[in-house]
């Protein structure tokens, strides 16, 4: 059949021959304009990958994009709420960035090879605002999403095979941390990122080598418990891990056709990455300074603790009085802590000021029926896991 | 000699001893443990008898731990995951099998290969078993109520009880044919339960491993099919009657209740055996060990079974006699061995395709229910089965921590091995005969099996009995049986964790829910002494 080119419903990434033939399901979702499963086999089985073994997720459609230029660090430092000027090369940092009104545009992590390149990694669309904001600046943009090919190795056994695969020393590899090596003939920059909340790792390539590491990693973590990870289990550890989701937790700036649904960093549990006293300006620092300072932030992000084992999706949440206080943006029973945990958007001073006495109306579907269940909750810190191996250095390694 | 005060001693750092500690420290109490062996977790553990291979060495795997206990004793921060199973599977002698899947639609599949009806059979089947796991599920958590008692939390036991069999809103409209059906479930063999659904002997044989493993009961015994619901009412994160392993083995799950109970303050003295509970005036005071020490508390909870905690660690004289005569009648029939197995590769069963999930979790070679039958007559005649049945699983498949990358460990259980071993008892040799007999009996199946063999542990129930404390081996610590099940486990009138001694109560699988590591008689028990001590209860289990 002859299919006019012109038209590409969905794109394929560079491992799409592979995770096709992975897949038992044949189970796809759009994912930034590719074409990716959202499972393989069983979302249980693969989340357990991830907190047991290896984890292997195609995060080629994440949008990357390559920052070059005299004035880049300045550029950066510049985009980012969070003070960057002391970051080393060959780190990486978690970041948020905001337009002029301090609503936050996305979240991502920053990749500095030096004060000259860059590479940035986010959910949303960016490469417009860059050129936007780059005003003034030496700096030059590359879209790198088509360009690099990008798998998540996640899991206690991560380090592991990555080790098998080729990585030398990646033991000692600190976290946030990234090193270039080349591997079957290919360089590959890894870094010990990832949206697990666990041990693990990123992997950045050229498109060419997809298949070949793709294949060697499944050879080299034959062993060790290694498994394909589609976006199901991926979006079930991020929620233990505590770490928020764009258009899923808060709807990004440029995307809210309202409004009002608009977040500030503080109102997303996101404050942390907010430097005020960074010296030089930042795109939204005026008006992130004058909210702090009247402490008028209107919602909060936190973690729920919910009674019983039912998953609290899309439950709105309430106060002893019945009054509407907020909603659960992420629910799930956790199979690793058997908790029943959330995500909720609340409205201040509940999650802040007030932690106890709220309740989350769960509509839990039973045979074509709901059953209504008042929930008690209770405020807990968003980060539902953190295991000790997540930050160990060196690595644990299974030999 | 040293004496000792405390608030609580637990006897017997099992799961349910730990379990019931657990949430006595919880609540505030300074709870000790005393344990005869020198390692921590009785039928619950992990031990590196071959170096660099770690055995789950008695129970192997887990299902029907109750998910409120693993949340409110927080096992997770103490190291305890579950592994979910991805499926099970029948190796058949003419090269064929049968396999179960995590995937309800894989399995139906599977099924319709050895028969169609039987395939749309099966959701059937599965509903109605569904359904009375939902029926069982609360009451796992209730104190049976004493049925002779007039006592106002009697009355209202016996209602709940009897609320969750009858009451349509609370079990999704269950009808008096339901409760019918429970009743014939109770009481079926599981023979004839699976012949009103299933025609194919390999569907029935593949099903009915799970209402023989533990039982000295066949599968055309009456009563059968209830262990079949008692393998099934558990779950992995709401996947009623999925198994998984735990990472780490068996041992990681008491090992993360130890963790709990330090954390509270409380403590596990290994190397401890109480050999006798100290009396005075019809009331536990005490306990005195092996070594001489003495232990005072305000209450004493047995985590031995029935029998060994009232015929072996409690003077009789002390006790009713009526009692003393029921707890002797208690049926606790070994019926099960086991070989660990360090290999040196993954063994290949030719029967299952490579890469087929079905061999991921258990696997057995028992094509028929007659072979199954055929197994228990060996038993009754005192002998080990000469064609057993076997539930064998290579937990290092799926967990990294059992064994280094490329080996593997192997668990192989056995139904039937008798306690009593005709023709003068197990010795030495009899042992080491009885582990080879298995060996070849698996091998038969894989060709490259006895090459890869380093070192394997052989059990029998002498051993369950004599190491693990378990009477004559037997793993739920007393038959499933309707006459000992809910308020007659373990006997009539003691079904509440309370004993005749005042002061003393019971927590170990003996008493209801029964076994399996489940924890729910601990979590019971422990709530019985925490309601006489007038000290409130919290958690998402109560």
């Amino acid at each position: 059949m002859n299919r006019d080119l012109r038209f590409t419903a969905l794109k394929k990434t560079p491992f799409h021959s592979r995770t096709s033939l992975a897949s038992r399901t044949n189970k796809y979702y759009n994912w930034n304009g590719f074409t990716v499963p959202t499972e393989y086999s069983t979302t249980e089985l693969e989340y357990t990958a991830a907190r047991n073994g290896t984890s292997v997720m195609d995060l080629t459609p994440m949008c990357k994009y390559m920052i070059n230029g005299s004035d880049a660090n300045k550029f950066v430092d510049y985009l980012v709420t969070r003070d960057l000027s002391q970051m080393e090369d060959n780190t990486v940092a978690y970041i948020i960035w905001c337009n002029e009104d301090g609503k936050v545009m996305d979240d991502g992590t920053i990749f500095k090879f030096s004060n000259t390149k860059f590479m940035l990694c986010c959910a949303v669309k960016i490469y417009n605002w860059l050129h936007d904001s780059a005003e003034g600046f030496d700096v030059s943009f590359e879209d790198a999403t088509d360009t690099t090919a990008a798998l998540a190795i996640q899991g206690p056994t991560s380090c592991s095979t990555l080790k098998n695969y080729g990585a030398d020393d990646l033991e000692l590899l600190k976290p946030f941390g990234m090193k270039q090596y080349n591997i079957n003939g290919y360089d590959v920059l890894i870094s010990r990122t990832g949206f697990t909340g666990d041990l693990g790792y990123e992997l950045w390539t050229d498109p060419a080598n997809a298949e070949n590491m793709w294949d060697s990693i499944m050879e080299a973590g034959k062993e060790l418990k290694i498994r394909p990870f589609g976006m199901h289990a991926l979006e079930m550890t991020r929620i233990e891990a505590g770490f928020i989701q764009t258009n899923t937790d808060f709807m990004a700036a440029e995307d809210s056709l309202r409004p009002v649904r608009m977040r500030s960093p503080y109102e997303i549990g996101m404050g942390w990455l907010v430097h005020l006293n960074k010296e030089s300006y930042f795109v939204g620092k005026r008006a992130l300074k004058k909210e702090k300072e009247t402490g008028n932030s209107e919602r909060c992000l936190v973690g729920l603790d919910i009674d019983g084992d039912k998953p609290a999706v899309g439950s709105v949440i309430y106060n002893e009085k019945k009054e509407d206080i907020g909603i659960v943006t992420a629910a799930m029973w956790s199979p690793t802590m058997k908790r029943n945990v959330a995500l909720a958007s609340l409205k201040r001073p509940y999650g802040i000021k007030i932690k106890e006495n709220i309740f989350a109306e769960i509509y839990h579907p039973e045979e074509l029926e709901y059953k209504k269940i008042w929930a008690k909750c209770k405020v807990v810190k968003r980060q539902f896991f953190s295991p000790e191996r997540r930050n160990k250095v060196p690595a644990d390694l299974y030999e | 000699m040293a004496k000792n005060t405390h608030d609580v001693i637990v006897i017997g750092a099992g799961h349910n001893g730990l379990t019931a500690a657990s949430y006595m420290a919880k609540a505030g109490l300074d709870v000790v443990v005393l344990e005869k062996n020198e390692w921590i977790g009785g039928a619950a553990v992990s031990r590196e008898l071959y170096p660099g291979w770690k055995y789950s060495n008695c129970s192997y795997v887990c299902s029907l731990l109750r998910p409120e206990i693993m949340r409110d004793l927080e096992l997770y921060k103490y190291g305890l995951q579950i592994i979910p199973y991805e499926g099970s599977a029948t190796m058949m002698r003419n090269g064929d099998y049968y396999a179960h899947y995590h995937d309800h639609d894989m399995t139906i599949n599977s099924i319709r290969r050895h028969s169609h009806k039987d395939a749309e059979a099966y959701e059937r089947y599965s509903r109605d078993v569904l359904r009375q796991c939902k029926i069982i599920k609360p009451l796992l958590k209730m104190t049976p109520p004493d049925l002779t008692s007039f006592k106002p939390k009697d009355l209202f036991g016996a209602l709940e009880f009897a609320k969750h069999f009858a009451a349509k809103d609370e079990l999704g409209g269950l009808g008096e044919k339901e409760i019918y059906d429970t009743i014939r479930f109770y009481t079926m063999s599981i023979r004839d339960y699976l012949d009103e659904y299933f025609e194919s002997d390999i569907t029935k044989a593949h099903l009915a491993g799970s209402a023989i493993i533990g039982t000295a009961l066949g599968p055309c015994s009456p009563g059968s099919a209830y262990v079949l619901l008692h393998h099934y009412m558990g779950e992995v994160d709401g996947s009623v009657g999925a198994w998984g392993y735990s990472r780490g083995g068996m041992g990681s799950i008491t090992k993360a209740m130890t963790g709990c109970l330090n954390a509270h303050g409380g403590e596990v003295k290994p190397d401890n055996e109480v050999v006798n509970v100290i009396t005075k005036n019809g009331r536990a005071i005490g306990v005195a060990t092996k070594k001489g020490d003495e232990y005072y508390a305000k209450k004493i909870v047995s985590n031995l079974d029935v029998k060994r905690t009232f015929l072996k660690i409690t003077e009789e004289s002390s006790l009713p006699g009526e009692f003393v005569e029921r707890v002797k009648n208690f049926k606790i029939r070994g019926s099960s061995g086991k070989l660990n197995i360090a290999l040196d590769g993954l063994p290949e069963f030719p029967c299952i395709p490579e890469g087929d999930p079905g061999g991921g979790g258990d696997m057995h070679f028992t094509e028929t229910i007659e072979e199954m039958e055929g197994a228990y007559d060996d038993w009754k005649r005192g002998e080990w089965s000469r064609n057993p049945y076997v539930d064998m699983c290579i937990p290092s498949k799926s967990d990294p921590t059992m064994a280094a990358p490329g080996k593997h460990y192997m668990s192989v259980f056995i139904q039937y091995v008798p306690f009593n071993l005709a023709n003068g008892g197990w010795n030495e040799e009899r042992k080491q005969e009885f582990g080879r007999h298995i060996v070849d009996c698996i091998a038969e199946f894989s060709p490259n099996f006895k090459d890869l063999i380093n070192h394997y542990e052989v059990r029998t129930p002498l051993e369950l009995d004599n190491e693990v404390g378990l009477t004559e081996g037997n793993i739920f610590q007393g038959e499933l049986t309707m006459d000992q099940l809910m308020f007659n486990r373990p006997v009539p009138g003691y079904a509440q964790y309370r004993t005749p001694l005042k002061n003393m109560y019971m927590c170990s699988s003996s008493t209801h829910p029964g076994g399996g590591v489940m924890g729910a008689p601990g979590a019971n028990a422990a709530r019985e002494v925490l309601i006489d001590m007038n000290i409130p209860q919290k958690g998402n289990y109560y």
